[in-house]
């Protein structure tokens, strides 16, 4: 392990932000460390940064623990939530901050900066103040900046919050594919499961200072290991008994059990392809229909259960009052702190992905 | 191309062609009656409080002819006087530019136990009547003060002779006391609103304290430092009060309003003339400082 964290703990007051954290993360990956606000993520990447001091515990960087070695000399490049910025300094000097610091000399910094200020596409910009960029172009002078003393390790602080939608999704690519090109080790803070999803190699699910999860977003998505992180992790209903439910008469009773969209599937009773499905299947009432732009969401009562699931546009249209077929593939049980997976046993034998 | 949207773009032309000036206008007069109302009263309570009796000192200042003028305010007591008042003033700034530098980083940087008392504390001076100041240094240092034999014992060691009462140096600490918070006021907002990712942005990369503070962020409050220091300057000229309470002497101790007052005390139609001759010093004073104050505020407006 390069980056690791070994039962790190942190109160302020009363609050507690770390509690016994420990992970470790691989020389040259990318590691999001995903919860919601409050929940301690942020503190956690300042631990490592050296910015917040643990209570207990160690903060191990290449083998060595670090905990009494000042931020400026852990050889990490922080990238802050709103760049913080030097505003009296324009790009170059930002850029050249930290190599002037080392003493370096002159034309070796020139030559840094310039390399970095191409790297991010900046160029001719060299001689503006922050207050003259965009957030984007802000966001590129953050990440130059924190790359400059060529650091080991990258640390970013919400690093697309400041940013507004339409661009961030650009600025997600841009930045994975900088990060992947320079090959730095980098954990970055965030609360939108989308850009972790997205950006990121690895998980690390943080709620309330505890780690919930780490694993790769399919292993996340597809096998969460606590009901925190069923629930936290896609669109996800929870329902208070889901025994009774055909396919699913065995479960545990008085559990509640989550299920996502993409878990169920409606369709009409007419329909050839999911024929020899409907034994399995209950029936249900559309109640709701709602456009999301590029396909459906239905909702639907089953025996008094409400059930969403995504419609494509391709299929036949429904109306609202009608009945469907309404069959569930598999639902989260959640047991006090688990999430166990439960398939729908009528559905034994058959082949789902070729559906 | 369709009719509708030759329509809107004539309606955007339109939108465009009239000039932002013409709305500007529109809005002053809606509002005229207010504004000009307030104007009016403002400039009335201007006039009656600050311009006129402005004029009165210079005119009486004056009132004996040039001369006259310049022997007033090159008496020695009044020379002695402005001395003093350079002294303290510039002993004042300086200490509470650094005491205020401190005070606001204390208290915009760090998180502590007591951090609002200490913040009240500092804006004292602004709530006690500068007498109450004067008196209390009397008390302290006074000759049955609980700090004269400390002092004294100082003084022995040293080989020094300061006395805190009735003295030059009871002065200057007096004029410290009544100006503390100046500088620490003006400072106290400006960082706050700054935050501390910049000072650690520039820790990450290794700068120490010393770098962080010159190269972050003396940039960011050097105005508002001006600026305090300019009130800090303002508030010390004119002291009377606190000042008053420790010094005693003419011609060794009194600070440039002590003069004016003993002149004007004096009674007689010379000595109010001259009153108002070494007024008109401090009025220079003031205009000085009131022009550097919008130097400083306007450049200091210009940057952010």
């Amino acid at each position: 392990m390069y980056v690791e964290m070994k039962h790190i703990n942190k109160n302020f007051g009363d609050y507690e932000a770390a509690k016994d954290i420990n992970f470790g993360v691989e020389q040259g990956k990318m590691i999001a460390l995903l919860g919601p606000s409050g929940s301690g993520k942020t503190t956690i990447l300042r631990m490592l940064a050296g910015l917040e001091q643990q209570d207990s515990g160690d903060v191990v960087i290449e083998g060595e623990v670090v905990n009494d070695i000042p931020p400026g000399e852990r050889g990490i490049g922080f990238v802050f939530q709103n760049y913080a910025l030097f505003r009296y300094m324009t790009v170059y000097e930002n850029i050249a901050f930290g190599l002037r610091v080392q003493k370096q000399d002159k034309k070796k910094i020139h030559d840094r900066v310039m390399e970095l200020v191409d790297l991010v596409g900046l160029n001719g910009m060299e001689k503006r103040y922050p207050d003259q960029l965009s957030g984007g172009q802000r966001q590129r002078v953050a990440f130059a900046r924190a790359l400059a003393p060529r650091p080991q390790l990258l640390l970013l602080d919400e690093p697309f919050a400041a940013i507004d939608a339409k661009v961030r999704k650009e600025l997600r690519e841009w930045l994975k594919k900088m990060i992947k090109k320079v090959g730095i080790t980098s954990i970055f803070v965030t609360h939108d499961q989308e850009e972790a999803v997205e950006v990121a190699d690895e998980i690390i699910i943080i709620n309330e200072g505890k780690l919930e999860q780490k694993g790769t977003p399919v292993e996340i998505y597809k096998k969460p290991k606590t009901s925190f992180v069923a629930q936290f992790i896609g669109t996800s209903a929870v329902l208070d008994d889901f025994s009774g439910f055909k396919g699913f008469e065995d479960l545990p009773k008085n559990n509640q059990a989550i299920v996502r969209p993409e878990f169920v599937e409606a369709f009409k009773s007419d329909n050839e392809k999911f024929k020899s499905l409907i034994p399995a299947a209950e029936t249900g009432e559309i109640t709701k229909i709602a456009f999301r732009g590029s396909y459906l969401e239905l909702t639907l009562s089953v025996n008094g259960i409400l059930l969403k699931t995504n419609r494509s546009l391709e299929r036949r249209p429904v109306s609202v009052g009608e009945q469907m077929c309404v069959l569930v593939y598999r639902v989260y049980i959640l047991d006090e702190e688990d999430a166990n997976i439960h398939k729908n046993k009528l559905l034994k034998g058959v082949d789902i992905e070729a559906l | 191309m369709s009719k509708e949207t030759n329509h809107i773009k004539a309606q955007e032309r339109v939108a465009k062609e009239i000039p932002p000036k013409a709305e500007k206008n529109q809005e002053k007069k809606q509002k005229g009656f207010v504004p000009c109302l307030l104007i009016g009263i403002s400039v009335i309570f201007f006039l009656i409080m600050l311009v006129f009796p402005l004029v009165e000192v210079i005119y009486r200042s004056l009132k004996d002819g040039f001369a006259a003028y310049k022997n007033a305010i090159t008496a020695s007591n009044t020379l002695s006087a402005l001395q003093v008042t350079l002294i303290a003033t510039l002993i004042a700034v300086a200490v509470n530019t650094l005491f205020g530098l401190c005070a606001a980083w204390l208290l915009t940087k760090f998180e502590f136990r007591g951090k609002q008392v200490l913040s009240t504390l500092i804006d004292i001076p602004f709530s006690i009547s500068p007498v109450i100041a004067g008196l209390a240094y009397i008390m302290t240092f006074g000759r049955m003060g609980w700090a004269t034999p400390l002092v004294e014992w100082l003084n022995d060691i040293f080989g020094t002779n300061i006395s805190f009462v009735f003295s030059v140096p009871g002065v200057v600490l007096a004029t410290i006391f009544v100006t503390f918070p100046f500088v620490s006021r003006e400072l106290v907002p400006v960082m706050q609103a700054q935050g501390s990712a910049e000072e650690e942005a520039a820790a990450m990369m290794g700068a120490k304290g010393l770098t962080i503070f010159k190269r972050v962020t003396f940039p960011h409050i050097r105005w508002a430092l001006l600026y305090g220091m300019i009130l800090c300057c303002a508030r010390a000229f004119g002291e009377f009060g606190a000042v008053y309470a420790v010094s005693k002497a003419r011609g060794k101790t009194f600070t440039l309003p002590l003069e004016i007052d003993a002149l004007y005390m004096a009674g007689s139609a010379d000595s109010i003339t001259q009153a108002f001759a070494v007024s008109s010093l401090l009025v220079l004073l003031a205009i000085i400082i009131l022009v550097l104050k919008q130097v400083v505020e306007y450049r200091g407006k210009r940057e952010q």
